[in-house]
């Protein structure tokens, strides 16, 4: 499989670690050279410096041979973009955006965009925490 | 008619006074305080400090009751999921985004975006019209280039001088929309004669243009799209 990851930080920089080590082809993007300093030795795939909402980027990234695309940057509305980018433009199977604000969730579900709202996630989890 | 703006700077300001002084109802969204503050003292307008992607803010400008909504932030995803947002959201029948990198233009039309204002191909397109060959002027371009509007100065070179439009035969796809003499603007017909000096307007296909220009011109001349 071929998983492209827009954004190497905390999260983005940990899927793609974990998924290169299970051996998958992973090429992550980020603006920042910085960030890919999070990267671990375990990580064997590639990484792509520039602004991934840059059409040119993504198709230097072989956006349309991507089995999965996942947009982890710090920006919402960024990875809304690319997101739809991924999945209306270059019809890219699976298509995963982090949002931040759960008020954007149900926007972007509308717009036919897969979501995962770290924050839905944690209240969940703390509730379980607190009431079981 | 109420409009909502969301972004800053000049463009922003200039934009909400000739709104206002049109009588529209305009709101402005901004995420930065100073630039609201500013803007409150100087425009009776609405304005709102935050996050104008944000459905709580559309929702505070009243979104729903807006006849149109303006992205015009330097931001281009910004733009897009603002217009999303008011097109999905708080169906507002006209949405506007600017996109800063032209390459987003087809991007955000494919994306569902109606109306997408690209700053640098207009601006380029204003430049080429005003630059473009001494006597071809392309005037615009209809429904993304699928027709072309172009101005062509007759100059004393022209083999069609004194002769009426019934005896010019131009291309299929092609037809002269007006000529202005002078201050004079004439719809032609069969016997409308061209004289040297007409700015004759032509509505054609932009495969035929180099066509009609050498018709008129008796020499070739590259349109630009």
């Amino acid at each position: 499989m071929y998983i492209l990851i827009v954004g190497c930080g905390k999260a983005g920089s940990h899927l793609a670690n974990s998924i290169s080590r299970k051996g998958e082809d992973v090429v992550v993007i980020d603006n920042r050279e910085e960030a890919f300093n999070n990267l671990s030795t375990e990580f064997t795939g590639f990484t792509l410096l520039g602004d991934a909402t840059e059409f040119e980027l993504l198709k230097e990234a072989k956006i349309d041979n991507a089995d999965v695309v996942i947009a982890t940057t710090t920006d919402d509305n960024v990875n809304s973009m690319i997101a739809q980018i991924a999945k209306d433009i270059f019809e890219v199977p699976k298509v995963l955006a982090r949002t931040f604000a759960p008020r954007r969730e149900k926007i972007y579900n509308q717009l036919g965009i897969d979501t995962i709202c770290p924050t839905t996630l944690s209240v969940t989890e703390f509730e379980k925490a607190i009431l079981d | 008619m109420k409009v909502i703006i969301i972004g800053g700077g000049k463009v922003v300001y200039f934009l909400a006074k000739t709104f206002l002084s049109k009588g529209y109802e305009v709101t402005i969204i901004n995420r930065d305080q100073d630039y609201c503050e500013r803007l409150a003292k100087k425009l009776r307008a609405t304005i709102i400090h935050g996050d104008g992607s944000d459905p709580y803010f559309l929702e505070d400008a009243e979104a729903l009751k807006a006849d149109a909504v303006a992205a015009l932030t330097p931001n281009d995803p910004d733009n897009l999921f603002i217009c999303q947002l008011a097109e999905q959201k708080f169906k507002v029948p006209k949405t506007f985004a600017l996109v800063n990198n032209p390459t987003n233009e087809w991007i955000f039309q494919k994306l569902g975006v109606t109306k997408v204002i690209s700053t640098t191909s207009i601006i380029s397109s204003l430049i080429e019209q005003q630059v473009t060959v001494d006597d071809v002027t392309n005037l615009f371009p209809i429904d993304e280039g699928k027709v072309t509007v172009t101005q062509v100065v007759l100059t004393e070179e022209s083999p069609v001088l004194g002769r009426s439009l019934s005896e010019v035969s131009l291309p299929y796809d092609s037809v002269l929309g007006s000529v202005i003499r002078g201050d004079e603007v004439i719809i032609p017909r069969g016997d409308t004669r061209l004289l040297k000096g007409d700015k004759v307007i032509v509505i054609a296909l932009p495969e035929n243009q180099a066509e009609v220009f050498k018709v008129l011109l008796g020499h070739e001349k590259e349109g630009v799209r």
